[in-house]
């Protein structure tokens, strides 16, 4: 038996988390392709930052700490880490019966050290480590709900925000670096920084060799069934727990959730890299991205804001 | 009187540094007899502590601190903008209770919570304690807790009222009197419990050398008590723990007592009211809710019978209720019977119905309503305490002997405007028991309240949370007072 009210927290929990998880990550990617910018180049460059991030480039700044505050501190920035970070807190402080208290200590750990760090200063010098701290935080958090809650339907709920997020994430990165007239240079460093972007530069080196190719990157980082940051695997666990969540309630197999995700995985199971960037890679990964989107709908009308007079008894 | 450290130990040591500032002044101390020497059962804690360092005990209340911040034991102040979340202050100082001293209390406490819920029925029903004129008709009546709707309303088993939190008070003569007898969302016990745990974690030694009564049976306890008064046609009930939401003061409690009791933990809008049947609703659709342990006022509980403006209760609870279809603890109604002017006539309830005298006195309180009794107060403002009956958290209290000449003249004006909305009672000298406060130990007063169980007899957890008045000479216990707690010790026999 699952509150409506908390199977939504449970699920925002895992996506405010995973998007605090991909902002630290782009963040730390940037900063570090910056210490091998050209001395010559004035300062830095955090537009293309910004683009990843789908947030505005008129607004980055140019200095590391404007930047770090602006992404990490600035609670009222909404993508933030610290809007995020609080959010996810936030719903968990609703849900504290439902999940253990490790996983509540955890996250409410993270939002402590954020805090601290932001008080005491000491990250401005080395804001790697800041990075590192959030991105420890939220894995130490997953570990934690996976061995220390009970894989049942909330469980399923944060799979599903966790791995919804994820896709939507993971294809509107590919989406920036593969549509034509993007801003970006197709410079080494910066397909470099997409892998990394995804924590994928091992894994891709360890399946294609260090031969990077744009379409071998676009390949890995959507259709790779192993790897879990790829938009294919995110999509299938997405599928397993729309599945999950159906069976757990005795809704009935094949309802509009459960096909929305059937159909997205299968169409990532069964692409094909040549085809999806000779077409228009845009549209494709767009698409990916509007999947998610009712799928969150889809989810959200069968199970959680459903209308009182259709479940009242007979 | 200074504290007399015994002979052998009265050598200059960095260690009797710790208790330098302490003083046993005539109040009863928890620790120490008023010669200054610890008592029996005080003295294997008091050794520790004087084998312990500044530094130690400043570590461990490091640790016990950290532990309430990520464990996130906090509370929410009113009327209070920035950080709004705070730790309630823990003092590192275990108090202890021996086991005779605790069978008393748990033998006047019982005495007490049964008289009050035959005093519930009775007032809800046929009204005979006011026929035969032992409580003022009009008294009852004009308390604001009242509630008319529940006139006739049978409750299964008749339990009103199951779950106290009684604030007792030990006096100079080392007797415990309830000052309180908190009979509605009484909050706190999850305290009690955290601070056993933490207790546990930072002076694990220590109870090697106490036989210390477990506590964290209470969850179970309290869901044993939930569970005597459900439907009685309900094979398997369905119990939710209803919150009013995060933005609650005892929020955190609300959501430690559904764990520990395996229950969901509901709000208002979590529930709808169908045909006077009460429902959640969960993925599954909508499922039916039989028992109510609600942590939420009467006012706010059902906007169709009480405050209409509340966005925290069930449209249609109340009827839901009277039809006999869901349970409530505690029932609506009970906080009639821990309005401050009621509680003067408690020890006559306990001989009314029971035909027993009272265990556990009362303090003596003066009934504002009544011309002489103010007339007495009005003259000794300086000295007394005065209270607005239906308020509690230390809210909307005048304490004399710490109060301006501006403030009694308010109180003043307030009595005289509405007698019967105040009572007054002299000013305790209650106890103090050492802390841990700023490198030192002190002694600080603080006050006992136990959780009595009310489900098929009365059950009380062996333990209680002690409340503490941090600030020097304070004689305010509450949290939202700048009030702290500690760990409390029933000794097993």
């Amino acid at each position: 038996m699952l509150l409506s009210r908390v199977a939504d927290a449970l699920y925002w929990i895992s996506r405010y988390l995973e998007r605090a998880e991909h902002t630290a990550r782009l963040i730390d990617v940037r900063l570090d392709l910056g210490l091998d910018r050209r001395t010559d180049s004035d300062g830095w460059d955090f537009e293309r930052l910004y683009d990843t991030l789908r947030l505005s480039s008129a607004d980055a700044p140019s200095s590391p700490a404007a930047m770090i505050d602006a992404l990490v501190f600035n609670g009222s920035t909404r993508s933030s880490v610290a809007a995020c970070v609080t959010a996810a807190r936030e719903n968990a402080r609703q849900v504290r019966e439902e999940i253990s208290s490790d996983m509540w200590e955890q996250i409410n750990a993270l939002f402590l050290r954020l805090n601290q760090a932001r008080a005491d200063g000491t990250w401005s010098a080395r804001p790697h480590y800041l990075a590192r701290m959030i991105i420890e935080g939220v894995h130490l958090f997953e570990g934690i709900t996976d061995a220390t809650m009970g894989h049942g339907e909330g469980w399923q709920y944060l799979q599903a925000g966790r791995f919804l997020e994820r896709a939507e994430a993971g294809a509107s990165l590919v989406d920036l670096y593969f549509t034509e007239g993007s801003i970006l240079p197709p410079a080494h460093l910066e397909w470099v920084g997409l892998l990394r972007s995804c924590s994928a530069l091992e894994a891709y080196c360890r399946c294609y060799t260090a031969d990077f190719r744009p379409p071998r990157i676009a390949e890995f980082l959507l259709l790779n069934a192993e790897f879990p940051r790829s938009v294919r695997f995110a999509a299938a666990r997405v599928e397993s727990a729309v599945r999950a969540i159906a069976q757990l309630t005795g809704h009935g197999a094949g309802g509009r959730a459960e096909r929305l995700a059937g159909r997205l995985h299968a169409s990532l199971d069964y692409g094909q890299v040549d085809e999806i960037l000779s077409d228009d890679p845009h549209v494709y990964l767009d698409g990916i991205s509007r999947y998610c989107g009712q799928i969150h709908t889809a989810l959200y009308q069968t199970y959680l804001t459903y209308s009182i007079e259709a479940a009242l008894p007979a | 009187m200074a504290l007399v450290v015994p002979s052998k130990l009265s050598s200059p040591s960095p260690f009797s540094a710790l208790f330098s500032r302490y003083d046993v002044n005539g109040t009863y101390d928890e620790m120490f007899d008023a010669a200054g020497r610890p008592r029996s059962y005080c003295r294997p804690l008091f050794e520790d502590l004087r084998a312990a360092s500044h530094a130690e005990l400043r570590q461990r209340q490091l640790e016990a601190d950290k532990a309430f911040l990520t464990q996130g034991i906090t509370f929410t102040v009113y009327g209070d903008e920035e950080g709004t979340e705070r730790i309630f202050p823990f003092d590192l100082l275990p108090r202890i209770v021996t086991a005779a001293e605790w069978r008393t209390l748990e033998r006047g406490l019982t005495q007490r919570l049964t008289a009050i819920n035959l005093f519930l029925k009775d007032v809800y029903h046929d009204g005979r304690i006011l026929a035969e004129g032992v409580v003022p008709r009009d008294l009852v009546q004009s308390c604001r807790h009242y509630r008319r709707e529940m006139r006739g309303v049978h409750l299964h088993r008749d339990i009103y009222v199951s779950v106290a939190g009684t604030d007792l008070l030990r006096l100079e003569d080392g007797r415990f009197v309830v000052l309180e007898d908190n009979l509605r969302v009484p909050s706190g016990v999850s305290y009690m419990l955290a601070n056993r745990e933490v207790t546990r974690r930072v002076f694990p030694a220590l109870f090697d050398r106490y036989r210390v009564a477990p506590i964290a049976q209470y969850g179970q306890m309290l869901l044993a008590t939930l569970r005597a008064q459900a439907p009685p046609n309900v094979s398997d009930p369905t119990f939710v723990v209803l919150t009013p939401g995060v933005g609650n003061s005892a929020y955190f409690e609300h959501a430690f007592l559904a764990r520990e009791m395996g229950v969901a933990l509901v709000e208002g809008r979590d529930l709808l009211v169908h045909d006077n049947v009460v429902y959640m609703r969960t993925t599954a659709g909508l499922r039916r809710v039989d028992v109510i342990y609600r942590r939420v006022d009467d006012d706010f509980l059902d906007p169709l019978a009480f405050r209409t403006d509340s966005h925290l209760g069930v449209a249609g609870l109340l009827n839901a209720y009277r039809a006999g279809n869901v349970s409530i603890a505690n029932a609506i109604g009970t906080g009639l019977a821990d309005d401050k002017a009621l509680y003067a006539y408690i020890p006559a309830i306990i001989r009314f119905y029971l035909s027993e005298e009272p265990i556990l006195s009362n303090v003596e309180t003066y009934l504002l309503a009544n011309a002489s009794e103010r007339q007495h107060v009005l003259e000794h403002l300086d000295s007394l305490v005065v209270k607005a009956v239906g308020e509690s958290g230390g809210y909307g209290m005048l304490i004399g002997p710490h109060s301006t000449s501006a403030e009694r003249a308010d109180f003043k004006a307030k009595i005289l405007a509405d007698p019967r909305n105040f009572i007054a009672q002299p000013t305790l000298s209650f106890s103090r028991s050492p802390c841990f406060i700023d490198g030192a130990i002190e002694p600080r007063h603080v006050d006992l309240r136990p959780y009595v169980l009310f489900g098929d007899r009365v059950t009380i957890v062996p333990g209680g949370l002690t409340r503490v008045a941090l600030r020097r000479g304070s004689l305010v216990v509450n949290s939202s007072q700048g009030g702290g707690s500690k760990d409390t010790w029933i000794l097993e026999e």
